[in-house]
């Protein structure tokens, strides 16, 4: 019941962000389901007790992966899938609790809420870029045996 | 010469075009610069360094007389994927060679001025319903779904209008997400929300600079140290905008 509830919402919350960024309305439907994938990838992660770091690398990239096909399918930059599939990622309610906490005056507990936000941040570029430089490899070498047959 | 000249300066009208609209719709700056390089070389200027940043374009060509150079100013910047998107299927129209130097900046000109595909009260709309579902998926219960609704919806609603108001974004966000915290405390406060929390975060989402984190992060690796470093900056200040007007709702009880 819960899985089918994050899946809903998920879907829902980055097809309408999509809508806030002004995206094009034809990829409303795939930018849904890019957000869904990742979003479901980080909540069972994070269910099963997977650090929440590594949880984010592991969603970014099955975002990015998901968002390559569907740029390469339906020929739109990749940007507009991916930024609908992150949305939900972001580190939002821990930044919000790092500010709560600063404005309390436990600047412990704030720091440490900082970093995680910025780990978490930085997790997600790290997802993004691995699967775009794995991309360019596959990419690359599939060039190179086209060269080499037709010599 | 003349001749060969003036062309220059209509493709580098063209490219310059598209790379403005690029950059102020939120495009990554590789691909502004790319871009740029790829509609030049496929008029003819194969020698071409475009040179972006978040506040500006710096574009030169080389040919066979002196090397031209422009610089054009980019002031307000805003999201609108659609534009990028467009621009992009006529960047590989024109390396298709299906345009001429002329039509192509007439059909970038009729994307520049183009307005949002979607009207005020649709973004309004998707603010406040993806507001309520992100209150679901950070486990909030579904009775605090419509105070979220509500609040996202209409923090979304003051944002754009403190933004036409004053036109400074750090204050436009400040007093976004001020009136996100008040309400939220009005509904907890009357009972008709449970998890103050939740509800905030929630509603705060639309304002969260998501796409401007993860663009200063690419930015940076793929080598762009400047706009890296700009968008970083630039996402601080929103995020430092939103913690404080929650930050100031707290100071109250």
């Amino acid at each position: 019941m819960t899985i089918i509830e994050q899946l809903l919402t998920s879907f829902i919350a980055s097809a309408a962000f999509v809508i806030i960024f002004n995206g094009p309305k034809r990829s409303l439907f795939h930018c849904g389901l890019v957000g869904m994938v990742g979003w479901i990838f980080y909540f069972l992660l994070e269910a099963n007790g997977v650090d929440m770091v590594l949880a984010t690398v592991i969603a970014a990239f099955s975002i990015a992966i998901a968002s390559q096909y569907f740029a390469k399918k339906y020929k739109t930059p990749v940007i507009i899938y991916s930024v609908a599939g992150i949305i939900p990622l972001v580190p939002g309610g821990i930044a919000y609790n790092a500010m709560r906490n600063f404005v309390q005056n436990d600047y412990n507990l704030a720091i440490n809420l900082a970093a995680k936000a910025f780990m978490i941040s930085g997790s997600i570029a790290i997802g993004l870029v691995f699967s775009e430089v794995i991309n360019q490899i596959i990419r690359k070498s599939k060039l190179k045996t086209i060269v080499n047959k037709s010599q | 010469m003349e001749m060969e000249r003036q062309e220059t300066y209509d493709i580098m009208a063209v490219c310059l075009l598209a790379g403005k609209i690029m950059l102020q719709s939120g495009a990554e700056t590789y691909r502004v610069e790319d871009t740029m390089m790829r509609i030049a070389a496929s008029f003819g200027a194969h020698q071409s360094h475009p040179y972006v940043t978040p506040t500006g374009i710096l574009f030169s060509v080389e040919g066979n007389e002196p090397t031209k150079t422009k610089l054009i100013r980019i002031i307000e910047r805003t999201t609108d994927l659609e534009k990028v998107a467009s621009v992009n299927g006529i960047s590989r129209k024109i390396s298709a060679g299906e345009y001429t130097i002329e039509e192509a900046y007439k059909e970038l000109k009729k994307i520049s001025e183009s307005g949002s595909p979607y009207s005020l009260w649709v973004h309004v709309l998707a603010a406040a319903i993806s507001s309520g579902c992100f209150l679901i998926m950070f486990q909030g219960s579904w009775g605090d779904f419509f105070p979220a609704f509500v609040t996202g919806g209409l923090g979304f609603l003051s944002l754009l209008y403190f933004h036409q108001l004053v036109p400074i974004k750090f204050f436009s966000e400040f007093s976004a997400s001020l009136l996100i915290g008040l309400q939220a405390l009005f509904f907890v406060s009357t009972g008709i929300g449970g998890e103050l929390d939740k509800i905030i975060i929630g509603s705060v989402m639309p304002l969260v600079p998501g796409l401007l984190i993860t663009n200063a992060v690419r930015d940076l690796m793929a080598g762009h140290l400047i706009s890296g470093l700009a968008k970083g900056a630039d996402a601080f200040l929103t995020a430092f905008a939103i913690g404080a007007g929650i930050a100031v709702t707290f100071s109250f009880f």
